[in-house]
């Protein structure tokens, strides 16, 4: 029979589920209700993992979230997670998990080492070595990152999903103990929308875990009453096995919910986890405390446990967690564990106490229940391979720093034992009271930090407030639920129920406590023994001894320079003792010292819960336009232009993409091409100021554009830089249509609300954003009037009726259309606007009766190409920022009579330099070579690098029309150096030699686009 | 006399059970007054302090910190190091600061663990690389390492990237700068706090600066919580309060302060090697020696002085790392922080002297003003020495915004960590 150390009877565990499950390849079996740990536990499995530094065997410490050692990684392949504490992963059938950081296993693991080593490798020993020879430096760290790391990566993509939610409610609590559910029954009692958030599986909180009573009867049954009650009413929402991980600025919380982890079978359509985004109007931290350990030496041997989980290993799983078990304490609530302990049939070697007058409810049951106390008394040492096996335990001193009798074995008696139940009182869980920016407050008494003035709309109930006792923590519970209730506007609960005010029970707490936070051994510390502070990370007392003595004096440096709380734990059971002792050592008082921040989350959050669902496709919004499924039929090759997808260019069977590209451009150039425009951006502009906007907006003026005009404008940020640039129509008195670059919509939209909003709101305009709205067909090429005239009876076409920059309304394919005259390409172009939902058969329209013109889909490619061989420039492709348009050459487009942004900034001294970048065109001296974009240029050229650059080329194409390169290149004073050479050096060595030229190669005058 | 860490000195102290480890550095009282007043204990003012000490026998300083010394942004940042930025100006002052990082171990003899694993830039589309090439370009004819990998050499160099990044953001290619790497960044700290101490600069820890005394144009001192400190020069350090340092003095600076934060993950076995970067999907990662992965997020939209950072930016980042990385979907967050960063509108700092006389400032780092420490504080020093600036600093005077000499790193690299 397995499960040698399962209790006959009790917890809360199934025994008629029998669930199996393996360690490191062993087969065990355990019971529903069990967390993998306590599975373990009653197998007899102690030694689950290896130390992070000295690779020290370690067993499970604790029966909570607090755990730093039991850390295993679950399952295997690409649903395999690493660093999963044991004691709070649901045990489910057929699980499988292997212990983390040891090799060649966990028994015989070659990283001990480390352990003999250690006393070259004090805290911060990497700062003071490995430097030498430097070039080695690579290697040593290689060793470092190998031996470090606890757990691995899974070794492929995660076949699971996760999905997010947002909630709002009136009151959240924070944690199901019986201060909790108290919380929680009272705010609801209100009809307040509660949220009650626990992260185990089971509500009870403390309870699950203590044999305790309420109104008479046991604990567990008032737990199942509240349970039911809560379920009942409406507006109760109670979230388990759901972590509060994160408390924000006004009420905002970040909760994981783990959905399917406890599963053995996972419903496809569940995530595995969710993420709640909540924001609460009052929130009740019940969130409880978590038990200190003492800092004793050797304290670090599997079998050595907090007391208050060997007492939930007994109570709530049923688990003996050792047969001869030797309590250490320093205060009255180790002795309810001891009883508890001794009730399980675990002999009680002893309980030793640090208090030379123990006293208390607890310890006054012991002493009657005839449990030998050693009073006055420590543990000064331990043994034991894989399992602690004795400890060694000696009076100490009235001041506790030493032991009476001095060094030697001679003072100090040994006991046998196989398990040692440690308790050194409670820290209240204050992390998210932190987080949130409350005050923490040392309390001397306690001997804890506690919650101080609250930052948000915060309430406390229970032990993380400092009330320990039952009694109190239900009645604090009632209290801060109402509170919190009223606080949120509700009245007074009508309703009488059976539970709404705090029923009896005991108030014991774990008062009175001595407070010796470095417990004495017989030899001098850090010379033999190992007093550990944080035992994920292998802090020990002597560390912070010598970080304190290095000057390392802030509690913040302490912590960085010896890593103490900085492990998966983050410091849940370490980091008071680690203040204490700093605060001892320094002779200042603890409060002086102060606490590190508590930053979220509470425990580690999976990364794929932030995603949710915005993965793969999601990632980000795609968008494609209403023409986009023709694309896609007609072999489109695509190109992302900020979220949407554009047709890059349109190959034919096994034409390349140069091949493609030049029959595209020839055809614009010689008959007609059309192109799918719709993703530029548009913004619809109305309101009576519309024109004075503009103005202050665009470079150029706007007052006398007619209705029924466009016009080119470009946008300058406030330095005076380029920033985006389009066609603005004026489709009304009061009434523009602008487009922008595909890329720049979201900001210019930005742009210009932002000056609206904040600069000036007297001026009466409206933006709408159309983008989506319209979709838009370009006809370009000398037969594009043709064509359209063939698809339109309303609208003249004429040079007159409709000149460039013209703009008319009308039916185009028999669908109600605007067409504006303007062209990118420099041929004539007509962009025809339709309702989106008709984008697809205007496209389909124009390709049929364009036919006999040959015409031609193109793609941004043979645009770029187009536009470049006209000098016209792209925003974000000529420009980056930091280019005027004086350095574009388009002074010509910046108004003397108005102001407009960034019109100050171009009068800057710097602005007017001559030798500033300028837009230029560039011919490479061998018609065949096509520069590379992105290659930098130099006037002359070196043997090898630094070399003086000069500019670099922004775009560049073969052309078919020229039948040759070009580029156009942003050159230190460009316009000035016309004819001159400049070179390319390329990466792989090649140079190549270039003459500057014009930026326009094609039909300087505009003649074609005319016409 | 600093007492030298070696391999033998921590052998020789073993045996004493490093009971016998002087200080790192003093805490000394402040003096009356002080040739050169440092305010701000990050890793910029103490490399001030240090070169002052080294490169120009200016000794007679104290620098003067808030709460405890590394505890800004140089302890919070995520340790990317490089020097592949576009401009020439940028691209000289981060590759002098580069080389001296490549020997800064052994100079300061507190071992700064700067590991040259490389620094990966990705592309997703077709504009990212024509602006990777640009930059790779100039890179190499400035003599700063830069070269380009194909999708198959980054699989190749990063087994655990999905080049496809999920379908929305495929790699198309990246640049690498080899002697790119991380550091350890309170060692930074630490390394400069010590080598100063033992220079005899004064190192003042919890003494927040209230004001300065400038008479007739001309500083004087500071004002401190620990009463007033004279000086004949004063030098700001301050990064994400530099502002609040320039109001303080009567001045007014173009830098806007935001929330920057970043996160950890559990530590796991090595899985990562270079540090990979992606500014069109806001994410960069890399592994810490402890085997955490180190990820940087982008910045809040709004400005503000609360270390932490919002959610938002936290789920955004994670989603972009989880398309690049989908094996690391199951890993987990463990800490999440935020510093200030103190951005111009350039995205470039500023280095040089302010309209007071014997008032110095430097700020204006942002997102990624770890990397240049050694080669700001070399800088900072010399123009607080010589009161004018060094030819590497010249170009990011105050001054640049009235004359719109500006090197704006916003166009190459929006996210310039
Ligand atoms: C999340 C994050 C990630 C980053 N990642 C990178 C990265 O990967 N690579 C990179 O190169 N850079 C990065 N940075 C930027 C980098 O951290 C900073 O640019 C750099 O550390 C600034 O150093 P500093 O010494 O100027 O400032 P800090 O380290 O912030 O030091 C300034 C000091 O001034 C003190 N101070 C402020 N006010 C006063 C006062 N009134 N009196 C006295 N003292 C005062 C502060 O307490 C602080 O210690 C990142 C920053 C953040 C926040």
């Amino acid at each position: 029979m397995t499960q040698r150390f399962r209790l006959p009877e009790g917890g809360l565990i199934d025994r008629a589920k029998p669930l199996g499950f393996r360690f490191d390849g062993t087969r065990y079996q355990g019971y529903a209700g069990d967390s993998l740990a306590s599975a373990l536990l009653a197998n007899g499995v102690h030694l689950v993992g290896r130390s992070f530094k000295y690779h020290r065997p370690r067993g499970i410490f604790s029966a909570g979230a607090e755990e730093p050692n039991a850390l295993v990684q679950l399952g295997a392949g690409a649903r395999s997670d690493a660093n999963m504490r044991a004691t709070q992963v649901d045990l489910v059938d057929g699980l499988t998990a292997a212990s983390q950081n040891c090799w060649p296993s966990l028994g015989f693991d070659l990283g001990a080492i480390n352990n003999q080593l250690s006393r070259f490798l004090p805290a911060g020993f990497y700062y003071k070595t490995f430097m030498w020879p430097a070039a080695l430096w690579m290697r040593y760290e290689w060793v470092i990152r190998h031996a470090a790391g606890m757990g691995k990566v899974p070794d492929a993509r995660d076949p699971d999903h996760y999905d997010k939610t947002y909630a709002h409610c009136d009151v959240l609590v924070a944690g199901a103990g019986p201060a909790g559910l108290a919380a929680a029954l009272a705010a609801s009692e209100t009809g307040a929308r509660v949220i009650l958030a626990e992260q185990d599986g089971e509500l009870g909180g403390a309870l699950l875990g203590l044999d305790e009573t309420i109104d008479g009867a046991p604990a567990r049954d008032w737990v199942a009453a509240a349970r039911a009650e809560l379920e009942a009413r409406e507006s109760v929402t109670i979230l388990t096995r759901t972590t509060v991980y994160g408390y924000f600025d006004h009420n905002f919380l970040g909760l994981l919910e783990r959905v399917t982890d406890h599963l053995a079978e996972k419903p496809a359509r569940l995530p595995r986890h969710r993420l709640w985004k909540l924001r609460a109007k009052q929130v009740v931290l019940a969130t409880g405390a978590i038990e200190r350990p003492l800092v004793f030496s050797d304290n670090d041997r599997p079998g050595i446990m907090l007391a208050g989980a060997c007492q939930a290993y007994v109570n709530r799983y049923a688990v003996k967690p050792g047969s001869k078990a030797v309590v250490f304490t320093n205060n009255d609530g180790a002795y309810g564990a001891a009883l508890d302990l001794a009730a399980a049939g675990i002999e009680i070697a002893a309980i030793v106490d640090l208090r030379p007058d123990p006293e208390g409810p607890a310890t006054e049951r012991a002493e009657a229940a005839g449990l030998p106390v050693l009073a006055g008394h420590a543990i000064i040492g331990t043994r034991g391979d894989q399992r602690v096996d004795q400890v060694r335990i000696a009076r100490i001193s009235a001041d506790g720093a030493s032991i009476v009798g001095g060094a030697g074995e001679g003072a100090a008696q040994t006991i046998d034992c196989d398990l040692v139940a440690v308790s050194g009182g409670w820290s209240p869980t204050v992390h998210l009271f932190s987080q949130s920016r409350g005050k923490i407050r040392f309390d001397a008494e306690l001997g804890c930090f506690l919650p101080g003035d609250a930052a948000q709309a915060t309430h406390l109930a229970g032990a993380c407030n400092g009330a320990f006792g039952l009694a109190s923590c239900l009645q604090t519970g009632f209290e801060a639920g109402a509170q919190a209730a009223k606080a949120a506007g509700l009245k007074p609960g009508k309703r009488r129920r059976k539970i709404q005010k705090a029923p009896e029970a005991s108030d014991d707490g774990f008062l009175p406590a001595r407070w010796t936070w470095l417990v004495p051994s017989d030899r001098p510390l850090g010379q033999g023994g190992k007093h550990f502070v944080d035992l994920q990370n292998d802090v020990t007392a002597a560390d912070l001894k010598l970080a304190l003595r290095e000057g390392y004096r802030s509690v913040e440096h302490v912590k960085r320079y010896t890593t103490t709380g900085m492990g998966t734990d983050q410091g849940k059971t370490g980091n008071v003792n680690a203040i204490a002792i700093i605060a001892e050592t320094q002779g200042r008082p603890i409060p002086e010292v102060g606490v590190t921040t508590f930053r979220p989350p509470y425990t580690a959050v999976t990364f794929g819960a932030f995603a949710g669902r915005d993965i793969e496709d999601l990632l980000d919004a795609t968008r494609r336009t209403p023409i986009h499924a023709w694309h896609q039929r007609n072999g489109a090759v695509f190109e992302d232009v900020g979220q949407w997808k554009r047709p890059w260019y349109y190959p034919k069977a096994s034409e390349s993409m140069h091949d493609a590209v030049n029959r595209e451009v020839k055809a614009v150039r010689s008959s007609l091409g059309v192109v799918d425009a719709t993703t530029l951006g548009k913004i619809d502009i109305q309101g009576k100021d519309a024109a004075e906007f503009l103005n202050r907006m665009y470079t150029n003026a706007w007052s006398k554009l007619e209705v029924g005009k466009c016009r080119y404008g470009l946008m300058l940020g406030e330095d005076g830089m380029v920033m985006d640039d389009g066609v603005t129509a004026r489709l009304g008195e009061h009434h523009y249509l602008m487009t922008t670059t595909t890329g720049n919509a979201a900001p210019v939209f930005g742009h210009l609300e932002e000056f609206l909003q904040t600069e000036w709101p007297e001026l009466e305009v409206r933006l709408t954003s159309v983008t989506e709205q319209f979709a838009t067909v370009s006809l370009a090429g000398p037969n594009a009037r043709r064509l359209l005239a063939e698809l339109t009876q309303d609208i003249e076409l004429s040079a007159n009726a409709l000149p460039h920059m013209g703009l008319a309304r009308g039916r185009v394919a028999g669908i109600p259309a605007r067409v504006f005259r303007v062209s990118f390409t420099g041929e004539m172009s007509f962009e025809i606007n339709v309702r989106a939902s008709y984008g697809l058969a205007l496209w389909q329209a124009v390709m049929t009766a364009g036919e006999k013109y040959d015409i031609t889909p193109y793609g941004t490619e043979a645009m770029h190409v187009l536009r470049a061989e006209k000098g016209f420039i792209i925003v974000g492709q000529e420009t980056d920022g930091s280019v005027t348009p004086l350095d574009l050459g388009m002074d010509w487009i910046l108004s003397k009579n108005k102001d407009f942004i960034g019109k100050r900034s171009l009068t800057r001294p710097d602005m007017l330099k001559p030798d500033r970048k300028q837009l230029v065109g560039l011919l490479t001296e061998d018609p065949a070579e096509v520069l590379p974009e992105g290659a930098q240029l130099v006037e002359t050229v070196l043997a090898k690098p630094p070399m003086v650059m000069v500019g670099h080329v922004s775009s560049s194409y073969h052309s078919p029309n020229l039948e040759r390169s070009f580029a156009l290149a942003m050159i230190k004073g460009g316009r000035g150096k016309m004819g001159q050479r400049v070179f390319a050096p390329l990466q792989g060595g090649k140079t190549l030699a270039c003459t500057i030229t014009g930026p326009v190669f094609l039909d300087p005058e505009g003649e074609r686009l005319r016409g | 006399m600093m007492a030298r860490y070696s391999i033998f000195s921590l052998a020789r102290n073993a045996l004493s059970y490093h009971q016998d480890w002087p200080a790192a550095w003093r805490d000394p009282a402040p003096k009356p007054s002080y040739q050169v007043v440092i305010i701000g204990g990050g890793g910029h003012g103490l490399a001030t302090a240090y070169y002052l000490a080294k490169e120009h026998g200016i000794t007679d300083v104290a620098v003067i910190e808030r709460g405890w010394l590394g505890g800004g942004n140089t302890g919070r940042n995520t340790t990317v190091v490089r020097s592949n930025y576009l401009w020439d100006e940028s691209a000289a002052l981060y590759d002098f600061a580069l080389k001296i990082w490549e020997g800064l171990s052994q100079e300061l003899n507190f071992n700064v663990m700067f590991s040259q694993r490389g620094v990966v830039n990705l592309a997703h589309n077709q504009h990212d690389l024509r602006e990777l090439s640009r930059r790779i370009n100039a890179n190499r004819l400035n003599g700063v390492d830069s070269e380009f990998l194909t999708p198959a050499e980054i699989k190749r160099m990063i087994p655990i990237i999905d080049v496809r990044a999920g379908g929305r953001y495929p790699v198309l290619g990246a640049s690498l700068q080899r002697r790119g790497g991380t550091a350890r960044h309170d060692a930074l700290a630490w390394g400069y706090a010590r080598a100063a101490d033992a220079r005899g600069v004064d190192i003042i820890q919890e003494c927040p600066v209230e004001g300065f005394r400038i008479e007739n144009g001309r500083v004087l001192g500071v004002e401190t919580a620990k009463g007033f400190i004279g000086a004949a020069k004063v030098a700001i350090a301050v990064a994400g309060h530099s502002s609040v340092m320039a109001t303080l003095a009567g001045f007014r600076m173009p830098v806007t302060s935001v929330p920057l934060q970043a996160l950890v993950s559990e530590p796991v076995k090595p899985a990562l090697d270079t540090v990979v970067m992606s500014n069109a999907i806001h994410a960069y990662i890399s592994q810490s020696d402890k085997g955490e992965f180190v990820i940087g997020a982008g910045a809040d939209k709004y400005v503000g002085y609360g270390q932490r950072g919002s959610l938002p930016v936290t789920e955004e980042t994670l989603a972009a790392v989880c398309e690049l990385f989908p094996s690391l979907r199951r890993m987990r967050m463990m800490r999440q922080w935020g510093g200030i960063v103190d951005t111009c509108p350039d995205a470039s700092p500023i280095l040089g002297k302010t309209p007071i006389d014997g008032l110095y400032i430097n700020c204006g780092w942002g997102t990624g003003g770890f990397k240049s420490t050694p080669g700001a504080g070399w800088v900072y020093a010399y123009t607080i020495a010589k009161d004018e600036p060094h030819e590497l600093n010249a170009p990011f005077s105050l001054d640049r915004f009235r004359t719109g000499y500006l090197v704006d790193e916003h166009g190459a690299a929006a996210v310039a960590h």
